[in-house]
């Protein structure tokens, strides 16, 4: 990309380049992102089965936060219905992490309590907090909370298929608990108390 | 006797006991001797990823550096499941690739005694090791029972083939590991370009319109082209495809009776297991015709969401749009 000179800017007609907000959610991604490297080519949202329920393809995203429009794309439902089926991944000309850059951006916006519907972060919040209770999942407990809370007119279709999975057993009353959950509940904590700086 | 590191994941236990009972049975006649992690933890599905990165990837890793202590003798940890399958591979191959985030994700297992060097074991998926490493042969040499005249949709799900960071898959898209596995227990297989689309995930759980259509063309797809059955290799896929199909029927007013099996239960009908030993009629989508159409007897299990004698009775609400936001086409 040229340089943009400081006439262009200071006339109004670009702004300086302001790559923070990328250069944030690259960090603090799981692996090398690779996210500077996008070319706009569109493939992702090409490739992507929930691209229809998204209010912008991986591909806009991806332009917005290299224009460094913070909000919007915290705001943004995509990360959210991002399936992380990995399609866009393995087509993706320029092997950026698209699916790991969508959970970051999840992170990001639960921090920061910017995406509006609360369905799907509560839904991984009461997951979680099964997780480092038990150190299982608790299908069970973690499926009654969320229905109540978020899908109650959904329970009366859903109580025969609940009472199915009761009765030919796939579905315990009482959650599992792992063994050594002070080691577990350590190792979380700490783990809490770091971020990724570099 | 082949030994691996077992890593079995939560619904192993509950949803998906069916793929556990059936594994056991397959295990002696493969030679295969599977050591469960000691006190393995839950790797966190799709959920944690989401919301902090350090706890995520230490959740994972716990169970890496549980599995790096039980080595001996084998380096190669197996998961039935395609989800934690992908979140320990995961978890090993970012901590090599970002050295930054392995420190910090050791730091906090240090918190519980314990460390992880990534590269130290292999992850592999339970399909990749029958298929390479038991090898296609040996299992065909077990075939007492061919399941001729079954016609079954092999369906690999999404997290299995994709991204893979170790190259272990034919393809990314069209991978044939499962259809060469379900043709040496003579199977029929039919031709499924819908193989490694998505089943929803967690969405059958937050957006239950998207889970909805994404379930109904994978189901859809298997009907039309005449399919029997549909056979699974996911805890995660079977459950939104079985136990999701009633309410996707529900809300497109559509009535596909599409079962889905893991490919272990059909593994064991083929080396010559009784239904029963496999968990076969514990699906909520009931096998049992297509199972007799090839002669196997499946047994009558109570059937509590079996259709209502009855039309009348209280109307049950067909769809919930007013009260969970989003619009829904008719
Ligand atoms: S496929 Fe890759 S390079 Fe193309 S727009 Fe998407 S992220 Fe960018
Ligand atoms: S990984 Fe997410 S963004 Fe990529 S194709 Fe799948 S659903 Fe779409």
């Amino acid at each position: 990309m040229p340089q943009m000179t400081d006439e262009r800017v200071r006339a109004g007609f670009a702004r300086q380049e302001d790559l923070s907000l990328l250069h944030e959610v690259s960090m603090k991604t799981a692996g090398v992102s690779r996210l500077e490297m996008c070319i706009q080519c569109g493939t992702c949202g090409g490739s992507c089965p929930s691209a229809a329920d998204m209010d912008h393809t991986p591909r806009m995203l991806f332009a917005m936060l290299r224009a460094g429009i913070r909000e919007e794309v915290l705001r943004s439902n995509t990360p959210w219905m991002c399936v992380a089926c990995y399609h866009c991944v393995v087509r993706c000309p320029q092997e950026v992490h698209i699916a790991d850059i969508m959970y970051t951006l999840k992170g990001m916006a639960i921090k920061e309590k910017l995406f509006v519907d609360s369905t799907a972060p509560d839904f991984s919040q009461t997951f979680v907090e099964m997780v480092e209770t038990y150190g299982r999942s608790f299908e069970m407990g973690l499926a009654s909370r969320h229905y109540l809370k978020h899908f109650p007119m959904r329970l009366p279709g859903m109580m025969p298929m609940g009472l199915g999975m009761l009765t030919k057993g796939r579905m315990a009353m009482t959650p599992n608990k792992i063994k050594n959950i002070d080691q577990l509940h350590n190792i979380l904590e700490r783990a809490k108390t770091l971020e990724m700086t570099s | 006797m082949s030994k691996y590191i077992f890593y079995p994941g939560c619904s192993m236990e509950s949803s998906a006991k069916a793929y556990m009972e059936s594994l056991n049975t397959i295990l002696e006649p493969l030679d295969l001797n599977l050591e469960e992690i000691e006190d393995w933890n839950c790797c966190g599905a799709t959920e944690y990823l989401g919301l902090n990165l350090i706890p995520a990837y230490s959740l994972i890793a716990r169970n890496l550096a549980l599995a790096a202590k039980q080595m001996d003798g084998t380096k190669t940890v197996v998961a039935p499941c395609s989800a934690c399958y992908l979140n320990l591979a995961k978890a090993d191959h970012y901590m090599a690739e970002r050295p930054a985030l392995g420190d910090k994700v050791n730091e906090a297992l240090a918190a519980g005694g314990l460390h992880y060097t990534p590269g130290t074991l292999d992850v592999r998926h339970l399909i990749d090791v029958l298929v390479y490493d038991v090898g296609l042969e040996k299992i065909r040499s077990k075939v007492v029972r061919p399941l001729h005249g079954l016609k079954v949709a092999p369906y690999m799900g999404c997290m299995l083939p994709r991204p893979d960071y170790q190259h272990r898959w034919s393809d990314h898209e069209r991978p044939t590991e499962l259809d060469d596995l379900l043709r040496a227990l003579g199977a029929d297989v039919i031709d499924y370009p819908l193989t490694t689309e998505c089943c929803g995930g967690h969405m059958t759980q937050i957006s239950p319109e998207t889970a909805f259509e994404l379930i109904r063309r994978l189901v859809a797809d298997a009907d039309e082209r005449d399919a029997h059955l549909m056979v699974t290799v996911c805890p995660m896929c079977q459950m939104n495809v079985d136990a999701y199909q009633n309410e996707m029927n529900h809300f497109f007013g559509t009535d596909y009776h599409m079962p889905i099996l893991f490919f272990t239960q059909l593994m064991g009908l083929a080396f010559g297991k009784q239904p029963e030993e496999l968990g076969i009629g514990v699906e909520m989508v009931s096998s049992r015709n297509a199972l007799a159409d090839i002669g196997v007897e499946v047994p009558v299990t109570q059937d509590p969401s079996a259709p209502r004698k009855k039309d009348e009775g209280l109307p049950m609400p067909r769809r919930w749009t007013k009260h969970e936001g989003k619009e829904v086409v008719k």
